[in-house]
């Protein structure tokens, strides 16, 4: 999936991957982020 | 300074699929926004029965009937058939059901808050009298109930949450306040039910055990309520509320929160205050979290499962002086998610599960079991949460290939060897932990393991006061023994002192000569 250039929001999960480390895989694609959160399912 | 041990563990459980129904957040949310939401309609033919929660293998791993180990055994749907006995009665406590834990928040209210209408009473009356720990000055307060009219005109004019058993409307919890949001009446149905549930804990707890509960000198409530009012909104205490119940006289005690981490926490705590000689009995008590009731109930309902989350949990642990024979919390052992420890899954394992092990010599295979959270993974997965506890086991078997203690093609067998099927309700900082407390005790009692951590996570952003995770654990080890290790020391003394009193005169004797 090309991301450069796509706005992108990250959804993190407390047992998993955290939001800011998706949002930092997401900017080293080239997504610009705008919004980041980490929620607990649980 | 010896260590502390754990002496005994209570868990209940109070099967509540109509407090589910009313107080859920999900169901509360669900009624503001669409009062006639279909998912409320249909939400009624997906709760179960007393005797289907009471055939839920999961359950009877929470009340100490089953091993969680043989919960790998039982073929899944768990929530299928009635695939072990159907107990009420368990080692570590029961599973109450809702009209009988309706008359214990009846018992726990002292300000005529919680009615119930007499005739339900009447009609209950007889199971109330055989319950091993209703005193009779507990059921004549029990049984002290209110005009079904009266309960009714309180409901209707909306200054009292409705307690219904289907559509039987049998009490209400009243606002505590006309203007105070942190005493209305649907705070005051959670934080009643919260305390009785953790009353019905402590005095599973205090039975098993056969303690006085009058040698308890400290109480640590560790859920995740908050009772105060406009002016001081998480005032507490609960701990002493709880206490006041169960006969403690001689205690006083204090809540700590930590989110789910609130529990692990609070025994740190504890196995600190035993151990430094402040308190020689210390309980580590938490109630149910009605708000989580339902949680996941639309995808439950969506995917024609039963309403999975229709159970409070409580648990009560106890942390004692160094007798010998209990579990010691090893006071060296803690691993800590720090300020800076930072987010990412293997930092937070890292912290948490790696460097304690690294501190004291130990590698992460011999750590006989973890518990993490441990989630029932049949309610999550639907929910799209998946596996929360293997998840978490199969990190720490990753931590293990990372350190080459074990190949990669083992993180499989290590997970199945060190974790377990997750057995606990999703009550937040209920399964967080300290479920397998009870079971560890065991199994290091009975010789088959000798060593646990347990882990407990805490999600500290939801409060919006911080973006920072939070964790904290501690190993649980087979006691060394504490008379030879006192023994040891004095004898070692002894001698110290003998040698240098010997230096002492040898160098006398030569100034002299």
């Amino acid at each position: 999936m090309e991301l450069k250039g796509k706005k992108a929001i990250a959804l993190g999960d407390r047992d998993g991957v955290p939001g800011p480390a998706i949002a930092e895989c997401l900017k080293s694609a080239g997504a610009e982020v705008v919004f980041v959160t980490t929620e607990c399912f649980v | 300074m010896d260590d502390a041990v754990i002496k005994g563990a209570g868990y209940i459980l109070a099967h509540v699929p109509n407090l589910t129904y009313e107080f859920g957040t999900t169901q509360v949310l669900e009624r503001l926004k669409s009062p006639e939401s279909p998912y409320l309609a249909k939400m009624k033919e997906h709760l179960r029965t007393y005797e289907q929660a009471l055939a839920y293998p999961p359950f009877q791993v929470y009340i100490g009937n089953l091993h969680p180990d043989d919960l790998a055994a039982i073929p899944r749907p768990w929530y299928e058939g009635e695939k072990v006995r159907a107990e009420r009665a368990g080692r570590y406590g029961e599973i109450v059901p809702e009209d009988e834990f309706y008359a214990w928040m009846l018992l726990v209210d002292t300000f005529d808050l919680v009615w119930l209408d007499e005739d339900f009473l009447n009609e209950l009356k007889p199971r109330l009298e055989k319950h091993p720990l209703i005193t009779p000055p507990d059921l004549k307060k029990m049984l002290n109930g209110k005009k079904a009219s009266d309960i009714r005109t309180r409901v209707e004019a909306g200054s009292a949450a409705p307690l219904y058993l289907g559509e039987r409307l049998v009490g209400c919890v009243r606002q505590a306040h006309e203007v105070d949001d942190t005493l209305k009446a649907h705070v005051m149905a959670e934080n009643m039910a919260t305390k009785a549930s953790a009353v019905l804990a402590l005095r599973h707890l205090l039975a098993q055990t056969g303690t006085d509960p009058k040698a308890i000198d400290y109480i640590i409530e560790a859920s995740e309520e908050a009772c105060g009012d406009m002016n001081q909104r998480g005032g507490g205490n609960f701990a002493k509320a709880i206490g006041e119940w169960c006969g403690c006289v001689n205690a006083t005690g204090s809540d700590t929160r930590g989110f789910c981490a609130g529990p692990a926490h609070a025994l740190i705590h504890a196995a600190a205050l035993v151990k430094a000689g402040f308190f020689k009995n210390v309980v580590v008590v938490g109630g149910g979290a009605v708000a989580k009731l339902g949680m996941n109930g639309k995808d439950h309902v969506a995917k024609g499962l039963p309403v999975l989350e229709d159970v409070l949990g409580g648990f009560a642990i106890l942390v004692s002086e160094n007798d010998g024979v209990n579990p010691v919390i090893r006071g060296d052992s803690f691993g800590r998610h720090n300020i800076g420890s930072g987010s990412s899954p293997q930092a937070v394992m890292q912290a948490l599960v790696a460097e304690p092990l690294e501190r004291l010599g130990l590698k992460l295979g011999d750590v006989d079991k973890y518990s993490v959270e441990m989630q029932i993974p049949e309610i999550t997965e639907p929910a799209g949460a998946g596996d929360v506890p293997t998840a978490n086991f199969k990190m720490i078997a990753a931590l293990a290939v990372m350190k080459k203690e074990i190949e990669r093609a083992d993180i499989p067998a290590f997970v199945a060897e060190h974790g377990m099927p997750g057995f606990a309700p999703t009550q937040g900082h209920i399964p967080s932990g300290v479920p397998f407390i009870g079971h560890a005790r065991d199994l290091i009692l009975e010789g088959k393991i000798t060593r646990a951590m347990i882990i407990g996570k805490g999600s500290l952003f939801l409060g919006r006061m911080t973006n920072l995770f939070d964790g904290i654990s501690f190993l649980v080890e087979k006691n060394p023994g504490r008379k030879e290790a006192v023994g040891a020391d004095e004898a070692a003394l002894k001698k110290l002192i003998a040698s240098a009193l010997r230096q002492v005169a040898a160098e006398l004797t030569g100034g002299e000569g």
